[in-house]
């Protein structure tokens, strides 16, 4: 045995118990959320291997996956060759691409809206109108909106129905189902999308407005030339905020209010996975669609993280 | 960034003065947008509410009645009766909230303590390993399997164990902490006090709002949550409310859902009982979030990006 070696380690031991001692109500405070995120978050991690195995019946539970056979890339395969890969895919994009356009605007506009009023009280007003739906479930509102737009006697088609039209199945259509879904986020998440914006606004300068005003700017070209050039930056990391959510498929939205009729248009990664996995019990080529969707995720918010740090050195997080 | 609630509300444009025709059509026209927005907001959850209380004949013959001519409380009344599943929901939404988001404020205060810490060297790891997960996770199955290897399944813990803390409101209880300055609790320490306590006496009531806003966060989470009665609950009779609401919604007739235990006769028709459904279940968010708006107001820019 050398010489120095040992004393070195009990060194460094004892070192490390001093520390351990030193910090013991940290620790102790550490411990039972350190238990979660290992049990609940790690340990799914480790699951993932079930992508590449054989794995039969859920009777053997999460302990029978170390056991299952190796398959290698095979449920890959299936997928990628699979119609199911091309419609998903082209529907996550599509679905979040409608998103930027459409529903990515809406919180600017409104906050730019909120800002124009005068009165305090109508103005608190909106406010706390707007922000209500975000508290609402979506089941709540697939609920609300199968009774608005219920081909029986929804408000909608008792409207069209007035005025001569004939009855539209909105839900069940192919072509209103993607409207439907960025309308309906729209009116969910506006209110609550705007309180970032509202407060850029507040805290621009009130001389530049002075001075713009001094210029001859009419309100519209104050709002042009003053407050959306003060708001680029936050509006930028907001936007790359969305892109790297874009494989996020809202499936408590899609889940709530598609149904078979419409799964050309609305199957995501994350109702495909459900129906694959929970409902016909196709576990290893779930999880393997899920590491699919998990790993482009990673890849898209690793990008945008990088990509506002150039915007704003501390970062996201 | 002017990031106080009073900022938000009170700090409007005094000193500007109208002094065009066209900025005050400007005004108007804007005025006037946003109150058709307000009515858009309004108007389904309005619709819904009259649509409990309308009787079913009225329904179909005046479907866009706001304001019914008569009163049919039938649905309400079935839903509070002894039998009806209803209750039975409510009942497991509202122990699920309590003790869920005392589980979820307990661990996640507990956790960003420590994190907040500069000084307590293990910082570093630990939020790294929790800001992975924020990016990566094992994803539906695995998540599905392993809680099912725990015996949570038909489990009331099923709804408070494998979401006891959300990474992303843990991140903005650090950030809090953090703000407070480090010379309360070197002076505190000074003072013989050790951690605990100068977590228990210091930072925590010193973040009254934060806990407030996470709090609400949490509650709102734990009433709004439905999957996991999909993933892991067969007993009926142990569904939260939104699930109860989903399958009310789903199936054409709902004795088999609304009711538990030997059939009742006088069930109201299924779109009174779902109607009520939806109210009953929607109404307490609605009564309390305007209390609580401007924590929420405060706790989103806590945790957002810094302007």
């Amino acid at each position: 045995m050398q010489s120095g070696r040992p004393v070195s380690r009990k060194t460094r031991w004892e070192r490390f118990k001093a520390a351990m001692w030193e910090y013991r109500w940290l620790n102790l405070m550490v411990i039972p959320g350190f238990f979660f995120f290992i049990l609940f978050k790690y340990v799914p991690m480790y699951g993932i291997i079930i992508a590449f195995k054989n794995y039969k019946g859920a009777a053997g539970g999460f302990q029978a996956i170390a056991s299952a056979p190796w398959i290698g890339l095979k449920n890959f395969e299936i997928f990628f060759k699979s119609l199911y890969c091309a419609r998903i895919f082209k529907n996550t994009i599509w679905i979040s691409l409608l998103r930027l356009v459409f529903s990515f605007p809406a919180p600017i506009l409104l906050a730019l809206m909120i800002n124009e009023v005068r009165s305090n009280v109508f103005k608190r007003t909106v406010q706390t109108i707007t922000y209500m739906p975000y508290f609402l479930s979506w089941v709540v509102v697939a609920a609300l909106l199968n009774t608005l737009l219920s081909p029986d006697n929804g408000a909608i088609n008792a409207m069209i129905q007035l005025r001569g039209g004939s009855t539209v199945y909105f839900l069940t259509s192919k072509s209103w189902f993607r409207p439907i879904l960025i309308i309906s986020e729209i009116w969910k998440n506006i209110g609550y999308g705007s309180i970032v914006y509202l407060a850029a606004i507040t805290s621009i300068d009130q001389e530049q407005y002075e001075a713009a005003r001094v210029d001859g700017a009419s309100k519209f070209q104050q709002i042009i030339h003053v407050t959306l050039p003060e708001l680029s930056n936050i509006i930028a990391i907001m936007l790359i905020l969305q892109i790297g959510k874009m494989f996020d498929d809202n499936f408590d939205q899609i889940y709530n209010l598609y149904s078979p009729s419409v799964y050309e248009v609305a199957d995501v990664f994350e109702t495909y996975i459900y129906r694959n996995g929970i409902q016909q019990s196709k576990f290893s080529y779930s999880a393997a669609i899920g590491l699919v969707k998990s790993v482009i995720a990673l890849a898209m918010i690793l990008f945008t993280n990088w990509a506002s740090k150039k915007l704003d050195t501390d970062g996201l997080f | 960034m002017g990031c106080s609630e009073e900022g938000i509300m009170m700090k409007v444009k005094k000193n500007r003065t109208l002094n065009s025709p066209g900025e005050h059509i400007f005004l108007f026209l804007n005025d006037l947008i946003l109150i058709l927005l307000c009515i858009v907001m309004i108007y389904p959850v309005l619709f819904v509410l009259a649509r409990s209380v309308t009787p079913e004949l009225e329904r179909a013959l005046h479907p866009l009645r706001i304001f019914p001519s008569s009163f049919d409380f039938t649905g309400y009344v079935f839903i509070f009766s002894s039998g009806s599943n209803i209750v039975n929901s409510y009942r497991t939404t509202i122990l699920r909230t309590l003790i869920g988001t005392a589980v979820n404020m307990a661990l996640t205060l507990l956790l960003a303590y420590p994190l907040s810490k500069k000084y307590y060297r293990p910082r570093k790891v630990l939020t790294g390993l929790i800001v992975f997960t924020m990016w990566f996770s094992g994803g539906l199955i695995p998540s599905f399997l392993l809680n099912k290897s725990l015996g949570l399944l038909n489990s009331f813990w099923v709804y408070i164990f494998p979401c006891a803390v959300n990474p992303f409101n843990l991140m903005i209880m650090r950030n809090f902490f953090q703000q407070i300055p480090d010379s309360l609790d070197e002076s505190a320490k000074l003072d013989g006090a050790n951690d605990l306590r100068v977590f228990w006496s210091i930072y925590l009531p010193l973040s009254t709002a934060s806990i407030a806003t996470l709090t609400l966060f949490y509650a709102v989470f734990h009433w709004n949550m439905w999957f996991d009665s999909m993933l892991y609950m067969n007993r009926k009779e142990m569904w939260t409310m939104q699930y109860t609401l989903r399958q009310l919604i789903d199936s054409a007739t709902v004795t088999d859902i609304a009711t538990v235990g030997t059939a009742m006769d006088n069930i109201p028709p299924a779109e009174t009982v779902r109607m009520a459904t939806v109210v009953v279940a929607t109404v307490p968010i609605l009564c309390i979030y305007p209390f609580l708006q401007k924590y929420f107001v405060k706790g989103m820019l806590v945790g957002s990006v810094k302007g």
